[in-house]
């Protein structure tokens, strides 16, 4: 990877007027205009619009246990590309993140991988089994510096151990992050329920379940004074539970997928497992009020749950096959198509919501920062004009499972910088 | 007609009453004694049955032998299949055998979909059952069986569908794939479908099909040409859909006392296997009005006019040269 400087000319910072940037020694050297290259190797940015690196709080790496799916160096290797200089990785590997040992192991891959900062995720509980808190502490007190902890795949629905999470927490300026999704009422549950469901036969995922466990929670956090975010949220009643929370003036954060802000349960009715999710894709109505909410902060952030899966487990019929999608390659372009070109958000809006937020939520150092004279240098280079069909055979992610292949989406991340060294040039992982 | 038969909501009016005009008049040819014919010889029609039918397996299987095809059954049971070969291995293997049908029985929803589009295969699929999805041979022969009794006349009524018929459909909606299809292909042929049964059995989202939705079966009964009454899982219980068999049975089981509020010409229809004494009693299982002996019947000459409307080609067996009545030998 070049450790060069670089003279980006004419990028637009977070949408503004065109500048030129200079990046020396990992940092934001001087921003002007008409600046002279002095040695350092040009991009000619001409118009694309210069974001902070972004900053993903929910994505599965899958190693250790699934490197048939992803690997540490893969993922970052997509998130790179993706134009992401931060992932937070989630705990559900095999042996699940509940422990400094793996926490620590993940975090030194990520360091060796180069092409993005990885932040592991401490589990909640043991083994991701809601019955008795992992070691909190231990994880936060490790060389990986764990604040953000969750169970993400499993919900922490014992209400009891959801409350002390969420107490313990504090002691270390932690967040628990919470898949919120009440296990009784989603046995068997294959999508959402609803219209489709009903007609397609597959066991409802109802909204109920998810807003269920989002109103005790925001009750819990305001209770015992802590930190709450909920991770993919999905329903239009989550939203207006959020804002509520928000209203009171309750520490709770939200996250959004790219592919909630897009996709409804109408396609499951081709039932290509592609587009089996958990939580599932929900109703237009319910895309809409995510966008609003999005639009207007009470969702804080973009997350992607870049969930990896291998060919043989969405090759197969709706109810064998695994859940989840990718998301790091796709993520802002959804975006893009979402929420710039509908007007709901612009480029400024876009560094807020998919690194300032997120790397605030996760107290990440040195991301999410923003683009000005001696701030570290990472940022990502998009070029806002570009339209393309996607094409999984061109993703870094060693897994396929996109629900986006072949449909037309616009934007393109062109250079990432990770600490001033480029890990994205001309649209290619250096 | 299409390829494949996977959901009754796939088939037009004129799909459907082209299909009961067919299996009519396969139906005629099998009284005139004569067992076999020759349609479909040479072709091959697999039965994979990842879940246990026999009555469903059988009756595609004498299907399928009456129009002379060769059948491979390939039942989940004691094969490959049951120790984890996925559905696209299986797949695979059934096209490199030269299947040119598969009718396949499946505890997924969406499995016989996935089968037919996914291009694991070339030959036609027939769903004989997913999950708690869809059923369309039971929804087809259902409707042949009402055409019968309700518009009837010496034909069977040959050339006509079931407008203005009231089809009452009670029991566990919610998990019935009979319902499902029911409800398409009888509203597609014109009759006006209410579904009675406990909340608990109705899915969320019904209120957009294209039925009425009750509660009170004993207020709809006098208004039914036709009621049927669905198989209920004693289990269901456990997962509190209701609270116990007797309660069930008493607000949603179809017993004398409620088949005499049903006008006189009404029957009563039953899918099989019958639960007795849970939401059908002794009494109206073995009344005259009971139809399920006739329907099993019927199953078999509408899955005869199914697989002979997909395999031969033909656009119709009905006003075009009737498929010659032959004797064959039995071979098997
Ligand atoms: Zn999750």
């Amino acid at each position: 990877m070049s450790t060069d400087t670089h003279l980006i000319r004419g990028a637009r910072i977070l949408g503004g007027e065109p500048a030129d940037v200079r990046i020396a020694d990992g940092t934001v050297a001087e921003i002007g205009t008409g600046l002279t290259p002095d040695g350092a190797e040009v991009i000619e940015a001409d118009g694309q619009i210069l974001l902070p690196g972004l900053v993903d709080l929910h994505t599965h790496l899958r190693e250790p246990g699934r490197e048939d799916s992803e690997t540490v160096l893969t993922g970052t290797r997509a998130a790179a590309a993706g134009g992401y200089t931060a992932v937070h990785a989630m705990a559900n590997t095999f042996p699940v993140a509940d422990t400094a040992g793996v926490v620590e192991q993940v975090w030194r891959l990520g360091k060796e991988s180069g092409y993005c900062d990885v932040q592991p995720v401490g589990a909640v509980t043991i083994g991701l089994e809601g019955k008795q808190l992992a070691e909190l502490g231990a994880m936060h007190d490790s060389a990986a510096s764990v604040r953000v902890f969750s169970d993400d795949g499993k919900c922490v629905d014992d209400a009891v151990i959801m409350r002390r999470a969420l107490e313990y927490v504090k002691a270390f300026d932690g967040v628990v992050a919470q898949h919120a999704q009440e296990p009784r009422l989603t046995e068997g549950a294959q999508m959402n329920e609803g219209v489709v469901s009903a007609e397609l036969g597959l066991g409802g995922w109802p909204a109920v379940a998810e807003e269920a466990i989002i109103a005790r929670d925001v009750l819990l956090a305001a209770h015992v004074d802590s930190r709450l975010h909920i991770c993919h949220l999905s329903t239009a009643g989550s939203v207006e539970i959020v804002r509520w929370a928000k209203s009171k003036g309750w520490n709770v954060t939200a996250e959004v997928t790219p592919h909630h802000l897009l996709l409804t349960d109408e396609l499951v009715r081709s039932y290509d497992p592609v587009y089996k999710v958990n939580p599932p894709l929900r109703t237009e109505a319910d895309v809409m009020a995510l966008r609003e909410a999005l639009a207007d902060g009470t969702i804080d952030c973009v997350a992607t749950d870049h969930a990896p899966h291998p060919h043989e487990d969405k090759d197969c019929e709706w109810g064998a096959a695994a859940m989840g999608m990718l998301g790091l390659e796709t993520a802002l372009s959804v975006v893009q198509h979402t929420m710039v070109d509908t007007g709901l958000l612009d480029w400024a809006g876009v560094a807020d919501r998919m690194s300032f937020r997120p790397a605030a939520i996760g107290r990440l150092a040195g991301h999410g920062r923003p683009v000005s004279v001696g701030e570290p240098a990472n940022l990502t280079l998009v070029d806002p004009s570009y339209r393309g069909a996607v094409d999984s055979a061109r993703f870094a992610s060693r897994s396929r499972n996109t629900p986006y292949q072949g449909r037309e989406l616009p934007g393109r991340v062109t250079h990432t910088f990770l600490r001033g060294r480029a890990t994205v040039m001309d649209g290619k992982l250096v | 007609m299409k390829r494949h038969l996977i959901s009754a909501a796939d088939l037009t009016r004129d799909d459907a009453v082209l299909i009961l005009d067919t299996a009519e008049e396969l139906a005629r040819v099998a009284d005139r004694t004569i067992r076999k014919l020759p349609t479909l010889r040479g072709r091959t029609v697999v039965n994979l049955f990842f879940e246990d039918s026999t009555r469903t397996r059988i009756s595609f299987e004498a299907a399928a032998k009456r129009l002379s095809a060769d059948v491979i059954n390939f039942s989940a049971k004691g094969s490959s299949v049951s120790k984890g070969e996925s559905l696209k291995d299986t797949a695979l293997t059934l096209e490199a055998m030269g299947a040119d049908a598969v009718v396949i029985r499946h505890h997924d929803s969406g499995a016989p979909h996935r089968l037919a589009t996914s291009g694991w295969i070339g030959g036609s699929v027939v769903n004989a059952g997913d999950g708690t999805h869809e059923h369309p041979t039971q929804a087809l022969l259902d409707a042949f069986t009402l055409r019968r009794r309700l518009v009837g006349g010496a034909d069977g009524g040959v050339g006509r569908d079931l407008a203005g018929r009231r089809v009452t459909i009670v029991g566990d909606i919610l998990h019935s794939r009979v319902a499902r299809s029911g409800v398409h292909l009888l509203t597609t042929l014109g009759a006006e479908v209410t579904l009675v049964a406990p909340p608990t059995l109705v899915p969320i989202g019904a209120g957009r099909w294209p039925c009425e939705v009750s509660y009170d079966l004993d207020a709809v009964l006098p208004k039914s040409d036709a009621v049927m009454m669905l198989r209920v899982q004693r289990e269901r219980m456990q997962a509190a859909f209701f609270p116990t068999e007797r309660e069930y049975a008493r607000r949603y089981g179809l017993d004398g006392r409620r088949m005499a509020r049903m006008p006189d010409h009404a029957v009563v229809m039953h899918p099989g296997p019958m639960n007795r004494g849970m939401e059908i009693t002794a009494e109206v299982a073995d009344s005259d009005r009971c139809t399920a002996v006739e329907q099993v019947a019927n199953g078999v000459s509408i899955r005869m006019a199914v697989l002979y409307l997909l395999l031969s080609g033909a656009e119709s067996a009905v006003g075009t040269p009737a498929p010659t009545p032959t004797r064959s030998e039995e071979t098997e």
